[in-house]
């Protein structure tokens, strides 16, 4: 460019010129288009990762089910304690019944292996919750086992060789036969929201994390939100300036950038070695992640409480309010819409924390939801780590379909915080 | 039962508040303008005395309990057991006692036992129920002595002000306290490392098998502390997220600042902040699901071989996730470039790649290598893309197929399901802790002293 400006009168109409010209405006496109590229990478890139969990994850919201008869049998029932019965061999028997020609034990075992393990528990509770079943039947409906779930939904293809794969052609002629009478059906699988974890990823659900992640988070909220707003308004409206003050902020600007796993040692070493707080306790992860939000929430009050024109706190303190009066009865009500919005947000990154929660054992095996904070309990994200590391090809699906069910908690706490914002916070 | 207590100050709190306002409007009716504080703080001013020494005993009381029974337990227990017993021997009969309570009997537990898990029992019952007592009893006596205070001229809002006032600094004190717990709990857990294993080895050996033997008989490895190959696979997993993120965010941020109309920018922020809210676990499984067999395939394709648990994978998937991070504080650096300075280079006739490239970018390079540091410190502190998707044998390469693992990988294996804190295995994990914990913070304050000198270059 120099020698172009030093050559005093320029012909622009020169060929060299315009070749110049040209040559900078192709580098200019050129880094457009390297701006295009580089967001269609970003783009592209979510839009695979989203593709790939509802593609292997949507299959995880139906479930096969077999309905079917079961004769209760007085012989194998006692009437006086229902809950003893041999129910191994009423499920037995009820297979057997639609497969009259089916007989020895390892073909009557390869016939049951269709239906889900616990098949047996599910006539049992059936029972005892009505005894008057005793002598009758039972028509339940019960899902089919992890194996004849995913040949039934194309996962386990029938061409593939026999030794390959997880059912015997047997099995699938049986299986066939079930569907011709009408027994196999494909509902949505209400388990995935109201099973607790199983080892059998037909029965597997997230209840458990559910409930768990709601105790951790209440807690979680119940420390950090009133805490984190104390310490944002004794530094944004009380604190002088000074040494201790600057340390205190310092701190805090760097807590929020401190690794979420060096939290779950803190957790581990001080509310689990030192105070002895139960293991795997939604209490313990509550206080843990409240550590890790409270810089978040302290930082976002002080912007909503900064963002409160001056001229307010001038008035209030003119018509003879105390400073306490003024930030109480003015400041923070006024601060309170960005305040919240922050609070979700903050609330929805804690949802999606897992490393602090497996260092204090919120990763255990359950197979029931906690009762309360002090129970052992799981939360979703742990959870989803739990399936992942399941080598059951049926806990891939699950799997992706709890991812989809913590995005889609984590979209419900976003769209709040953003109608929060767009309705309630004013602008100045 | 703590629970019920808590619930029992909140209510006991409440009807101080309303018996101290009750006689703050006393005052007002009585005498007009001649009355210092509102009703309403009179109240807050007997709820304050009434619940928060209530509360500070609770606490006190929760804290104090297990060790005083243990303590009694221990004294109970017949001489012949407890003479010469070390620490760890009473230990033991501690949590033996406590799992015949808890009903977990591994053996016939001795009758000295069962009778101690009794007074356990007895004593925790007693203890609660005392505790009820003592707080209630600790109430009752406040509020009187509370509202005898209140007169028409008290200075109540004055009072609860101050209360106010120090309830506020301790709250604000409490990120003190959890950046001095974690170095506390880091600091004190490595020392008993250190004892155990030098400080040298750790920092500059090169075999890192911590699996100890559990038995004398095992066949295990030695146990060897050389984090080395540790340090270089993070190392190695965090450059190559920031050879993904960095050209990807900068180029992102560049075009959103310089070429992008509003609508584009109205799409593509939110897109953005979509990939920044998606937790790590998730990237994690995406790595496992979709990533890792899709680069095996590829390289299979071309003839190469390439590790189930590749670094290029789990590095791979850690730079999308940290392109909006490097995308957003470049994009902030970039605007607080003055105005004047871009209008001026294309007020020269420069193109506006020209301009990007020769002015803003030059002139915003503190404040992009800020983010760009703060970056680098989330990729070494990740931690669950790695756990899932890289790998746990600690090897000493910077080949990026191969399978390495990192410090994060290592606290998460060597803790998980392991609760004993006196070997070198569990210790190890606060050690590493440690390392990351200064590593990162170096990092950032590094990080934020860059970004806050640039920005009072331009105010």
């Amino acid at each position: 460019m120099a020698d172009t400006i030093l050559r005093g009168n320029i012909d622009w109409s020169d060929s060299r010129a315009l070749a110049h010209r040209r040559r900078r405006h192709a580098a200019d496109r050129r880094l457009q288009i390297a701006g295009i590229t580089a967001i269609s990478i970003a783009v592209g890139l979510l839009g695979i990762l989203i593709v790939s969990l509802i593609g292997t994850g949507y299959k995880a919201f139906v479930q096969t089910k077999i309905t079917l008869e079961f004769p209760i049998d007085p012989e194998l029932v006692d009437a006086e304690s229902p809950a003893d019965g041999n129910y191994r061999l009423i499920v037995r028997n009820a297979m057997q019944a639609l497969f009259p020609d089916v007989e020895g034990t390892a073909d009557l075992k390869a016939l049951n292996e269709i239906l889900t393990n616990n098949t047996q528990f599910m006539v049992r509770d059936a029972v005892v919750a009505d005894p008057s079943l005793i002598g009758g039947t039972v028509a339940l409906t019960v899902p089919a086992s992890d194996p004849f779930d995913q040949l039934n939904k194309g996962e386990i293809a029938r061409e593939t060789p026999e030794a390959q794969r997880r059912v015997t052609d047997r099995q699938i002629v049986w299986f066939d036969e079930l569907e011709a009478q009408g027994r196999i059906s494909l509902p949505f699988n209400w388990g995935l929201f109201f099973n607790a974890d199983s080892r059998f990823p037909e029965l597997a659900g997230l209840s458990g994390a559910i409930v768990g992640s709601f105790f951790a988070l209440l807690v979680c909220f119940l420390i950090s939100f009133p805490t984190g707003i104390a310490a944002a308004i004794y530094l944004e409206e009380f604190a002088p300036r000074n040494r201790w003050t600057d340390l205190i902020e310092v701190n805090i600007n760097n807590l929020a950038a401190v690794p979420s796993i060096v939290f779950g040692l803190l957790g581990l070493a001080v509310f689990l070695g030192f105070f002895g707080l139960p293991r795997s306790a939604p209490l313990v992860g509550g206080m843990v992640l409240s550590l890790m939000t409270l810089p978040t929430i302290i930082i976002v009050t002080r912007a909503a409480l900064k963002a409160v024109p001056p001229s307010i706190r001038e008035g209030a303190l003119g018509m003879g309010a105390s400073k306490h009066q003024v930030v109480m009865h003015h400041v923070l009500p006024l601060a309170m819409p960005g305040i919240l919005t922050g609070t979700i947000i903050g609330m929805a990154q804690a949802l999606g924390e897992t490393a602090p929660l497996l260092l204090i054992g919120m990763n255990a095996f359950l197979t029931s939801p906690p009762g309360g904070i002090l129970d052992a309990a799981t939360a979703l994200p742990t959870q989803i780590f739990i399936w992942a590391d399941s080598p059951e090809r049926g806990f891939v699906a699950r799997t992706s379909a709890g991812i989809l069910v913590l995005l889609g908690f984590l979209m419900v706490m976003n769209a709040v915080a953003i109608f929060l914002r767009q309705r309630l916070e004013r602008t100045w | 039962m703590a629970g019920y207590v808590i619930l029992l100050i909140v209510a006991m709190s409440l009807i101080a508040y309303f018996v101290g306002r009750s006689s703050g409007l006393k005052f007002e009716r009585a005498g007009r303008g001649s009355t210092h504080s509102r009703p309403g703080y009179h109240g807050a001013f007997v709820a304050v005395w009434v619940g928060i020494p209530a509360l500070v005993l609770v606490l006190l009381w929760l804290f104090l309990q297990g060790p005083v029974v243990d303590r009694l337990l221990i004294a109970s227990l017949p001489d012949t057991m407890t003479a010469g017993a070390s620490r760890a021997q009473i230990d033991l009969y501690l949590s033996e006692i406590q799992n015949v309570v808890a009903g977990r009997l591994f053996s016939e537990p001795t009758p000295e036992i069962v009778a101690a898990a009794e007074n356990f029992e007895r004593w925790n019952i007693i203890a609660r129920w005392a505790m009820l007592v003592v707080v209630a009893a600790l109430m009752v006596v406040a509020l009187p002595l509370a509202r005898t205070r209140l007169a028409p001229r008290f200075r109540a809002r004055n009072n609860v002000e101050r209360v106010m006032s120090a309830l506020m600094i301790f709250c604000s004190l409490v990120a003190i306290v959890t950046t001095l717990g974690i170095v506390v709990s880091l600091l004190f857990e490595s020392f008993r490392f250190f004892d155990k294993v030098p400080l040298s080895e750790f920092l500059f050996g090169t075999s890192w098998e911590p699996q100890i033997p559990l038995r004398d008989d095992q066949v295990a490895g030695l146990g060897a502390f050389g984090a080395i190959p540790v340090f270089t696979g993070t190392l190695l997993i965090a450059s190559i997220a920031m050879l993904v993120a960095t050209p990807i965010g900068l180029l992102t941020a560049v075009y959103l600042v310089e070429y992008a109309d509003n609508r584009v920018r109205r799409i593509v922020k939110p897109i953005m902040e979509m990939l920044a809210g998606i937790p790590t676990v998730v990237y994690g499984f995406f790595a496992v699901l979709t990533v890792a067999p899709a680069v095996r395939d590829f390289g299979s394709g071309i003839g190469i071989s390439v590790s189930p648990n590749a670094a290029l994978v789990a590095g791979g998937v850690m730079g999308i996730m940290i392109i909006p991070f490097i995308s957003s504080l470049s994009d902030d650096a970039i605007k607080a470039v003055p105005r004047s300075m871009r209008d001026g280079s294309l007020a020269m006739g420069a193109t506006r790649s020209e301009t990007m490239i020769r002015v803003l970018l030059p002139a915003a390079l503190p404040g992009i290598m800020g983010g760009i540091l703060l970056a680098a410190s989330r990729a070494i502190g990740e931690t669950m893309i790695v756990v899932m998707a890289a790998g746990l044998i600690a090897t000493l390469t910077f080949n990026p197929l191969d399978s390495v693992t990192t410090v994060t990988v290592q606290i998460v294996t060597l803790l998980i399901g392991d609760t004993e804190f006196d070997n070198p295995k569990t210790l190890a994990a606060f050690a590493l802790g440690l390392v990351l914990f200064i590593v990162t913070l170096a990092l950032n304050v590094l990080a934020l002293s860059i970004v806050r000198k640039y920005r009072e270059k331009y105010e």
